[in-house]
């Protein structure tokens, strides 16, 4: 139903309102020219919503119009994959590794000739993404009583968050943690901690001022017998990996209580470094995993890929939320999708979910299914999209509306989302719930009242007809067809 | 040795001892550019340069070592051959992104700069920077009300670290520093920046965690008018840009502002970890957006991260970085230099 919702706002600014906009292209070009006097330094400022499907479609399937696949053409693509692997803050060593081989793949694959080669080289590069991310140990390992867990990382990479996500997840699992506090550093660090173990009822171990870090870790293990735990996650402080005195202690304390699992928290927007760094915690200490935090923001999260690719280390959690239930167990297809820029249709699900009143939806279907659904039900779902955050980012999670999704947030930049509020608003509430009374009067006033214009007026009102002929098919069972229909335009 | 640093900051700072003290007993003489970090980062402004220690220099030196002499190696001296595939790959190295770095190589390609290869990329991403002034620092907008630093970001970047050293450097060139604590959403954060407060001796203005940010901002704008302090810095929590509702709680804080001090403009500061990939250039855009940015400070450059995104944001958005952290310490905070900067990927 969130979909359908979503499908109907998406018809709105993707269809009637960027249409418009691209109607007159050079008075578009013109203003643009107009803003930013100095030389544009980038044609085009690369965003997420460039996604690689998206450039491979541009660089070899349309190619089918004039005739087959040239080994030029697919160094073309190559080059869009690099770009795009880059721009996804994949390292760049790990991506000219990862162009060899798809390049490999693609002429082993016979591209070269084909009609079809746009697709095959996107199935090419999402298989080696989700090879690469899918490989590694991907278990997680609890042997031990208790079984230690260590968390280590960057300063501001979300360990101390991560631990207490973690301890609710093995309480779920129906483990009894205790968490460490060997964070002595930063201030309040260990207040933090167990600020959060409290909230979950979980117990936190923590030492004085002035214990050494190996200390509070093995006094952690102590607490845990006497307290009959069975898991202990040892929460360590946040350093550069060029802290030689700090590394040293992170193995020391390795040493000492010889964890079962060593997760490296990540911030799913680290850049290049991301690389440098999980190497140098490996060499460090027995690096077993990762956990991908913040994976909830539109970073695409290349530095998973590139960590994977030179380390051989497997995500194995993801940090998904600010709230302590926010963590996800890895789905390597689904960041490979976000990675290549293509759709991530569970995010989407998901963040629809977390946004929509589950007691509003259901009054909206029962609306559509009666097809009451009136002009102000539909500036509800237009808000409610809204909240699930910028338009052309949900977009861009919806296969294939990869290339609309610019337009889309396009659109809502320029503020037609608040145009379609204004013409709304100056409706009366017979108006919205009967929109056919709308006649050539009464749409003058309603344009002059939202200070727009009639031709506007009627674009709505035809987009209102079309959506509700559309959730006439949704409900009615030609639910197949309708998709067809919301997915297929252009 | 970077790992020195930390023990030197326990005998020079101990726990016991008020902090700000050791502040002002510098090992070096800032005056005079002679170290590594001098040459990089210039001497502090304001009148009571702050503490910074002399292993910084080494530790500046090695972070950025690896990569300068690559940048040395490549772009050659005299007569070797350059290789600009290599320049645009130090560049993604960096974090200055794909596009960026072939943009700003091909246009140094175009340039035929007498003074070579270097000069030219180097003019390039100079060019990408946007001009400021050196001797910047938070004034008040509004006639008698307090200057107002708004301190925002996505998690973890640093922003209350930061704050802790900003209270230090100001309230040490002897302004009246107060702290709000509007980061009533992680669990310690308000704990956290008291004892920053406490190392720089300013007053801070808390309510109960989870109370509403844009109150505490209020009630700390209502102090500062009270007590006579000149430089209100407010932390909020750290947030991603891509949440709505936490975007528009930060909207409302900057509201709030101008309702409690009329005409004034905050200074609005985006907290940028240079550890930050092409995300960063999203993040900066939306914070824009929402609360309209007047500066940077990008932290973790102790790190062996290049925060390279900056050349995009500064140049996309026109907004310049103030200062850079690199350090745990109060005097880990140094102004931010344009041509240092570019001159550190050089060096």
């Amino acid at each position: 139903m969130v979909l359908i919702a979503f499908g109907g706002a998406f018809r709105y600014t993707a269809d009637a309102w960027c249409v418009r906009t691209r109607a007159p292209p050079d008075r578009r070009r013109a203003v643009r020219a107009d803003d930013r006097p100095s030389i544009p330094l980038r044609s085009r400022t690369p965003t997420v919503f460039d996604s690689l499907s998206d450039r491979l479609r541009k660089t070899l399937a349309d190619l089918t119009g004039r005739g087959r696949v040239s080994e030029a053409d697919v160094d073309a693509a190559m080059r869009e994959i690099r770009l795009s692997l880059l721009e996804a803050d994949v390292n760049f060593k790990v991506v000219k590794d990862f162009v060899a081989r798809v390049r490999e793949k693609a002429v082993g694959a016979e591209v070269i000739g084909s009609l079809t080669a746009g697709q095959q080289v996107v199935k090419i590069v999402n298989d080696e993404l989700v090879a690469l991310l899918g490989g590694g140990d991907r278990v997680f390992h609890l042997q031990g009583n208790p079984a230690i867990i260590a968390l280590v990382g960057l300063q501001g990479s979300g360990k101390t968050t991560s631990a207490a996500k973690l301890a609710r997840h093995l309480v779920k699992q129906g483990r009894r943690p205790l968490l460490v506090a060997a964070d002595p550093y930063r201030p309040a660090a260990a207040d933090q901690l167990e600020t959060l173990g409290k909230a979950l009822d979980i117990p936190v171990h923590r030492a004085p001022v002035g214990t050494a870090v190996v200390d509070i870790a093995r006094g952690g293990i102590t607490a845990a017998r006497r307290l009959v735990r069975d898991v202990v996650i040892i929460d360590t402080a946040g350093r550069l990996t060029i802290d030689e005195e700090l590394m040293a202690e992170i193995a020391a304390v390795s040493v000492a209580v010889k964890p079962a699992e060593t997760l490296l928290v990540v911030d799913a927007m680290t850049g290049q470094e991301a690389v440098t760094v999980a190497q140098a915690f490996k060499d460090a200490v027995p690096v077993t995993g990762l956990i991908l935090t913040k994976i909830d923001g539109d970073a695409r999260g290349g530095a998973a890929l590139s960590i994977s690719a030179v380390t051989g280390l497997a995500v194995k959690f993801m940090g998904t939320g600010e709230k302590t239930d926010a963590l996800e167990v890895f789905h390597p297809d689904r960041l490979a999708g976000r990675i290549l820029g293509m759709g991530d249709v569970m995010t989407l699900v998901e963040r629809a979910q977390e946004h929509v009143d589950e007691a509003q939806a259901a009054k909206m279907e029962e609306k559509l299914r009666k097809a009451q659904f009136g002009l102000d039900d539909f500036l509800d779902q237009i808000q409610q999209v809204q909240k699930m955050g910028p338009m052309g980012q949900l977009m861009s999670m919806i296969p294939g509306m990869g290339n609309m999704a610019k337009d889309a947030q396009d659109a809502v930049d320029r503020g037609d989302l608040k145009r379609i509020e204004a013409i709304i608003r100056s409706m009366t509430p017979r108006e919205r719930r009967e929109p056919a009374v709308i006649n050539g009067p009464r749409r003058r006033r309603i344009a002059a009242g939202s200070g727009t214009t009639i031709t506007d007026i009627n674009r709505l009102l035809k987009q209102h007809t079309e959506i509700q002929k559309l959730m006439k098919q949704l409900s009615g069972g030609g639910r197949r067809a309708a998709m067809a229909g919301l997915m297929g335009r252009r | 040795m970077f790992w020195r640093r930390r023990r030197d900051d326990e005998e020079a700072l101990p726990d016991e001892g008020p902090p700000d003290t050791d502040l002002g007993a510098s090992e070096s003489d800032p005056g005079e550019p002679t170290s590594m970090a001098d040459a990089l980062w210039g001497p502090g402004i304001g009148p009571a340069p702050l503490e910074v220690s002399g292993d910084l220099d080494a530790g500046l030196a090695r972070t950025r070592g690896a990569f300068v002499s690559r940048l040395r190696g490549i772009l050659g001296e005299g007569d070797e051959e350059v290789s600009w595939d290599d320049v645009e790959e130090t560049l993604i190295a960096g974090d200055v992104g794909a596009s960026l770095a072939m943009e700003v190589v091909e246009r140094a390609r175009r340039r035929h700069d007498p003074g070579g290869a270097e000069a030219a990329v180097r003019a390039e991403l100079a060019a990408l920077l946007v001009p400021r002034d050196a001797g910047w620092s938070p004034q008040p907008s509004a006639a008698g009300g307090p200057a107002v630093l708004l301190v925002v970001g996505v998690n973890g970047t640093g922003k209350t670290t930061t704050i802790g050293k900003l209270a230090a450097r100001y309230s040490t060139e002897g302004r009246r520093v107060l702290l709000a604590a509007a980061d009533t959403f992680r669990a310690a954060a308000i704990d956290q920046l008291r004892i920053w407060a406490e190392r720089a001796g300013v007053p801070v203005i808390a309510h109960a965690p989870n109370a509403d940010p844009g109150a505490v901002v209020y009630d700390a704008l209502d102090a500062a008018v009270a007590r006579g302090a000149d430089l209100v810095i407010a932390d909020t929590a750290g947030r991603l840009h891509t949440k709505l509702n936490l975007m528009d709680e930060l909207s409302k804080i900057r509201r709030i502002i101008d309702k409690r001090l009329p005409g004034a403009v905050p200074e609005t500061i985006f907290v940028l970890d240079a550890t930050t990939g092409q995300n960063g250039l999203a993040q900066a855009r939306a914070y824009h957006q929402a609360v309209g940015l007047t500066g940077i400070i990008l932290t973790k450059l102790d790190s062996t991260a290049k925060g390279g995104i900056v050349f995009a944001i500064e140049h996309d958005l026109g907004v310049p970085v103030r200062f850079v952290g690199v350090g745990e310490k109060a005097g880990d905070l140094l102004p931010f230099d344009p041509d240092a900067f570019v001159a550190a990927l050089f060096a």
